[in-house]
């Protein structure tokens, strides 16, 4: 992929200034590699091929755009759950509200706080899968992260952990922008649940780094926060090793803009991949899923499911792809995105990719976009259930697939009861 | 009870006219039953009465108990007590039966001003009137209709029926597609219902159905208007010779 010089002057003029944080040996080669990284690729434009469907502009500019504070007025989500909360209030760790880093199975440490030495474990993994990722298609904006990121955890799981550890990402200032790195290595046989929680800036830029290995599993349920002008740019990168497996499920309701990318490599025999997502948008809304997952071993399986329900001109974009590498015999591929429009406003564009290399493969992908089923509404309403209470039932059917994605019976009715709270509110 | 009075209705979209000045009353208590040929309307008759969109009502009315059906949405008719077992139930994938039904008949209580009904008292009176028609419990638990074979809509339908208890039903062709015993056990379902505070509108091709439920009144429908009406004999008619003669004595 050739840069063009004007792209390269873009990405030059907007790095001027900006200063890699201040850190250890380690740290600070690996950030200055990332920044290398992204000068030679340079920042995401409109005319990128990965970029067609959602403009980068205001998540590359030097300034986040604003984005009000939005009181929620509810009980945070996974609240009634035992876990162990980390919070970070626009970017930035609060001790205070966090919960001691501390807990059997696990050791947790602050990449602010490990950046500073010269030598952590940590310095084999930060950045290496990301590196991974950046083939066959770049993103510039995790090399940016990598880069850039001041903050974020590093856990290193050594069993199997008996609570969920939470991120939880607060808003506080109309006008923040937070960039935090998270690095997790499961050792083999250890088990880890991930909750991600909360708006955390008006502009957020974080990368999780997966590392899951053989016989590991890992968990991760995320719900990204109601504040209706926040920006997002995420990654998950996970390398899975043999028999292990790796579950992701996002519900994102609301923002302005959103950019989800999970980056899985099935590197071991027998793992088993699920990426999963439902978004709810209504009106100034775009949310676009990117997921890329390579199969490079035999006999693994990879599920993405996603769901979208657009409303008011809000706008979906899936770009998702299956790649097999030749010799991943066995390979079981699995690949769902669908729309649900609401009205004509709305739009759901789709790019599904399968690449395969090897002849003994399973792979099914489909897209769908439609509006809702009159039929089936005016069954409903025969019976005596009002319109708007019949039309978040269909909305809730037509993102079950996704939500039972979940394997957690008490996480997934808590997520279900925040899509049912968010069609409530939106009643006429 | 439902009384209809000159409708007349033609498509929204195309300008088609189907029901032709339908003038019909049922009286409370009463079971009425309407046969005619394919295409002559009957269908679209029970979705107009139900509030389904498409339709564009240019003449006429129909109240149930006095009141104006045709000014109502579908879940208002519904609450009015109006229930519609459909032709072609249709399937709602990723909606279970239960939550469905819960929500009907709770919908339909708050419509009304009733107390609705707990989960507790709601199960046990679904598995009661469940096993009188034969559906089991796993039937229950799955979505709504999907992968029931023809027969088991209908009972599905009759089983709603039974939960909602409604005061005007309407019956097209709820016949169609069912073997003799599931046809008893339809009829059966319907019977149970029969009550002096109760009418019923059962639309039906065959003498058969109306061998289990006896209707009061028989109407012929033809080209979007009722032609004939009479006594349990004319349905009797219209199976021995077809609807040939009624529609050469009309013309
Ligand atoms: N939405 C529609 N679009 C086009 N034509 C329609 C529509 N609805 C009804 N019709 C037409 O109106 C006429 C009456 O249809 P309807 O379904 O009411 O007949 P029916 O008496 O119930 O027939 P059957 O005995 O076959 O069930 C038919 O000619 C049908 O094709
Ligand atoms: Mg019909």
């Amino acid at each position: 992929m050739a840069v063009t010089a004007k792209k390269m002057d873009a990405t030059a003029a907007r790095l001027e200034g900006m200063n890699l944080p201040a850190g250890g040996k380690w740290a600070t080669e690996a950030r200055e590699d990332a920044l290398a990284r992204l000068r030679e690729m340079g920042l995401p434009d409109r005319r990128d091929e990965y970029w067609k469907y959602t403009r980068p502009d205001t998540l590359t500019q030097a300034d986040a755009p604003e984005a009000l504070v939005f009181d929620a007025q509810e009980t945070p989500l996974f609240d009634g759950f035992d876990r162990l909360k980390v919070v970070f209030v626009d970017g930035v760790f609060d001790a205070a509200q966090s919960d001691d880093l501390a807990c059997e199975g696990l050791s947790i440490e602050r990449l602010a706080d490990v950046a500073q030495k010269d030598i952590h474990w940590v310095r084999d993994l930060y950045g290496a899968l990301e590196i991974n990722g950046q083939t066959p298609v770049h993103r510039p904006l995790a090399a940016l992260n990598s880069a850039f990121a001041t903050d974020g955890v590093v856990i290193h799981v050594t069993g199997k952990v008996s609570k969920p550890v939470n991120l939880i990402y607060r808003h506080n200032s109309n006008s923040s922008d937070a960039i935090l790195h998270h690095v997790i290595k499961l050792d083999a046989g250890a088990e880890l649940t991930v909750l991600e929680n909360g708006p955390a800036a008006a502009r957020f830029n974080k990368s999780m780094e997966v590392d899951v290995a053989d016989g590991a599993s890992f968990h991760h349920v995320r719900a990204q926060g109601r504040d209706h002008e926040r920006r997002a740019v995420t990654h998950i990168f996970g390398r899975l090793g043999t028999e292990s497996v790796f579950k992701s499920f996002t519900l994102t309701v609301n923002g302005r803009l959103t950019r989800n990318e999970a980056i899985l490599e099935l590197t071991g025999d027998d793992a088993v991949a699920h990426v999963a997502g439902a978004c709810l948008g209504d009106g100034d809304f775009h949310h676009d899923d990117t997921v890329f997952v390579t199969h490079d071993a035999v006999n693994c399986e990879s599920r993405q499911v996603y769901k979208k329900v657009l409303r008011n001109g809000a706008t979906g974009v899936f770009q998702g792809k299956i790649l097999v590498q030749p010799g991943a015999q066995k390979t079981d591929g699995y690949q769902i995105s669908q729309s649900l429009l609401l009205d004509e406003d709305s739009q759901f564009l789709a790019k599904p990719e399968l690449e395969i290399y090897a002849d003994d493969v399973a792979c099914s992908h489909g897209s769908t976009s439609g509006a809702i089923d009159e039929d089936a509404l005016f069954y409903l309403r025969a019976r005596g259930v009002p319109k708007d209470i019949a039309t978040d039932l269909m909305v809730l059917s037509f993102v079950a697939e996704a939500v039972d994605e979940i394997e957690n019976e008490d996480l997934r009715d808590e997520i279900l009861a925040r899509l049912e709270g968010w069609l409530e509110r939106r009643r006429d | 009870m439902l009384e209809i009075k000159g409708l007349k209705v033609q498509l929204e979209d195309e300008d088609k006219q189907i029901l032709k000045g339908v003038d019909l009353k049922v009286e409370a208590g009463k079971v009425h039953a309407i046969m005619g040929p394919n295409g002559s309307g009957k269908s679209t008759l029970s979705y107009v009465l139900s509030g389904k969109d498409g339709y564009e009502v240019t003449e006429g009315s129909a109240t149930l108990s006095g009141e104006d059906l045709l000014e109502l949405e579908a879940e208002e008719r519904a609450a009015l007590g109006l229930f519609l077992a459909f032709q072609y139930p249709v399937e709602i994938p990723g909606v279970g039966n239960m939550t469905f039904l819960r929500t009907a008949v709770n919908s339909q209580r708050k419509a009304r001003g009733e107390e609705e009904l707990s989960a507790k008292d709601f199960l046990q009176e679904i598995r009661a009137k469940a096993k009188t028609l034969k559906i089991d419990a796993d039937m229950l638990k799955r979505p709504v209709n999907v992968g029931f074979s023809g027969g088991e809509k209908k009972r599905n339908e009759i089983l709603q029926m039974a939960m909602l208890e409604p005061k005007m039903c309407i019956l097209d062709e709820t016949d169609s597609g069912l073997d003799v015993d599931a046809m008893k056990l339809v009829s059966e379902g319907v019977n149970a219902l029969r009550d002096e505070g109760r009418g019923f509108l059962v639309i039906t091709h065959y003498q058969r159905l109306l061998d289990h439920i006896k209707p009061d009144v028989v109407h012929i429908m033809a080209d979007g208007r009722i032609i004939k009406t009479g006594g349990p004999e004319l349905a009797l008619e219209v199976e021995k010779n077809g609807y040939a003669d009624i529609l050469a004595e009309m013309a």
